[in-house]
């Protein structure tokens, strides 16, 4: 009576750990040898292996082996009989002696044989084959009773649905992974298919080809500055490149027009940033500021740009950006009517501009952005790509821009309060 | 991490004597199971286990004695359990460990 007490006060100790293994553990082959010492420990078990079903390899692959030697196969076939007896007998022992009709036990005879393989135990899970758990002979050398079994098959159950959840995570890390690769896909077309359409938009104006990508180049400069994520910064590119989507439906000839154009004229092209945002608007873009910065990039903090003459607060922070870059490529390009201003005297128009037509942050931005590259705090010349290499002199140029920031930096309310 | 487990060993010429500690789980099973394996790879030829300070061996250890056992039995050389009291003797006794090793009196 005290005998059969203690084993059950043993079994029973095994069962609990067993049980806050498989919960706890986040480390897998630990789980499953760990588990697999508690199996055979609880009935004093000379040897085992537990063994992981790959259902695409048809294959049990051990996972851990106890007494098993080195010549243990390490991965064994299974055949569709096989797979359909272990569903059909479900998670219960199959004694090995009374199995010869599987083809399985037939070819591994011998390994079983030699290593006093007793019992096999299928750990089906929901129905399905997840693992089979090999036990060899009990250290009394009785046979194993319907008790033992029971315990066996308690045990099993913990252990097969340690591997199903292992399984189940392993799906979905690969799902996860599959749609990130798509999702990556999604946003290369998504890309290519914003500069091409920059590039359509940029085909109808000979003079200011390269316009659209440019400031999306620019805009994607200034966000960046401002210290945004990847993703917003993307967003910001996105913009840039598609501000001028609503030039599309303007006739070619007042886009090219060497000359000053009529007040009708300028009237019809005044119309883009509007028609823009009702191209951009039923789009589902990534990014949901596109269609604004697409309407309101001509819009001026002191209510003189158009369509609707906002004030600075009104304007959306993405039209802004735009704004500015797009006005900075207009200045640093040829024009029908005029060549590109000199670099000095951009800088000197964004800075006299700054409040009136530009956001005052964004001219510190990428006038600060500018002389990090000039200065070589940024190794990457993305405004000499874009510019030329002789444009931006280094001499003229980073004088200037620390004249713009530092007066920048006297204006703002920091300074103020510091001086008082 | 795990603190460290010192495992004492005692050799008389090719009989080494390693003692057990208060609790055997996974990690002094662990240690205990390693130490053997070392002692055999010695050329040891008798093992004995002294369990005088063991209060209690989970299933874990009960495991790990029988990795023990087979190793030892696989090489040829023999095992002792010394020194085991009376809780644990019953358990040994009832699983069928005591089958397969000599077991010295307290």
């Amino acid at each position: 009576m005290l005998e059969n007490q203690q084993k059950l006060i043993h079994t029973f100790g095994a069962l609990a750990d067993l049980g806050q293994e498989v919960a706890h553990k986040q480390n897998f082959q630990e789980m499953i040898r760990t588990s697999l010492h508690l199996v055979l420990g609880s009935l004093a078990i000379m040897r085992g292996g537990v063994a992981r079903y790959s259902r695409f390899g048809h294959e049990l692959n051990m996972l851990v082996m106890r007494g098993l030697g080195d010549n243990f196969p390490l991965s064994l076939s299974l055949c569709y009989e096989d797979e359909r007896q272990f569903l059909a007998n479900g998670l219960a022992p199959i004694e090995v002696k009374h199995a010869q009709v599987l083809p399985f036990v037939q070819i591994y005879d011998r390994s079983f044989e030699s290593k006093k393989i007793e019992l096999v135990i299928p750990l089906i899970i929901r129905d399905e084959l997840v693992g089979v758990i090999f036990l060899g002979e009990k250290a009394t050398g009785e046979p194993f009773t319907g008790y033992d079994k029971d315990i066996i098959c308690a045990m099993a159950r913990h252990i097969g649905v340690g591997i199903a959840q292992r399984n189940l995570m392993a799906e979905l890390e690969r799902r996860a992974e599959e749609n990130r690769h798509l999702y990556e896909d999604l946003r290369t077309t998504y890309k290519d298919t914003v500069k091409a359409f920059a590039a359509a938009i940029d085909c109808k104006d000979k003079y200011t080809e390269g316009h659209s990508e440019r400031v999306g180049k620019y805009t994607e400069i200034i966000a960046g500055e401002l210290g945004w994520d990847n993703d917003h910064v993307e967003g910001a590119a996105i913009a840039g490149y598609l501000h001028d989507v609503g030039k599309l439906v303007v006739d070619r000839n007042i886009i090219n027009s060497p000359t000053r154009i009529t007040a009708s004229e300028n009237a019809q092209l005044s119309k883009h940033p509007t028609v823009g945002y009702e191209i951009l608007l039923p789009i589902h873009h990534p990014y949901a500021d596109v269609p604004l910065a697409a309407k309101y990039h001509h819009e001026r903090l002191d209510g003189r740009g158009y369509p609707d003459g906002l004030h600075d607060r009104e304007i959306p922070f993405i039209a802004k950006i735009v704004n500015l870059a797009d006005s900075f490529d207009a200045m640093t390009t040829d024009r029908p009517y005029k060549r590109r201003r000199k670099s000095e005297e951009v800088i000197e128009d964004m800075h006299r501009n700054s409040g009136k037509q530009f956001a005052p942050e964004l001219v510190t931005a990428f006038c600060r952005a500018m002389l990090k590259e000039l200065t070589n705090e940024r190794k990457e010349k993305r405004f000499r790509k874009i510019l030329g290499k002789d444009y931006l002199e280094a001499d003229k140029i980073v004088p200037l821009l620390k004249n713009v920031l530092n007066a920048r930096n006297a204006t703002s309310p920091l300074t103020f309060v510091a001086a008082e | 991490m795990s603190p460290e487990i010192h495992i004492p060993v005692r050799i008389e010429g090719e009989t080494a004597t390693i003692f057990a500690g208060d609790y055997i789980n996974k990690l002094s099973g662990e240690r205990i199971e390693r130490e053997c394996q070392r002692q055999i790879n010695a050329g040891c030829k008798t093992l004995i286990v002294n369990f005088s300070e063991t209060e209690l061996v989970n299933s874990i250890g009960v495991s790990i004695l029988l990795g023990v056992i087979d190793v030892a039995a696989n090489a040829g050389a023999k095992i002792v359990f010394s020194d085991i009291n009376e809780n644990t003797i019953e358990l040994f006794d009832t699983l069928g460990l005591t089958n397969h090793v000599e077991v010295l009196p307290n």
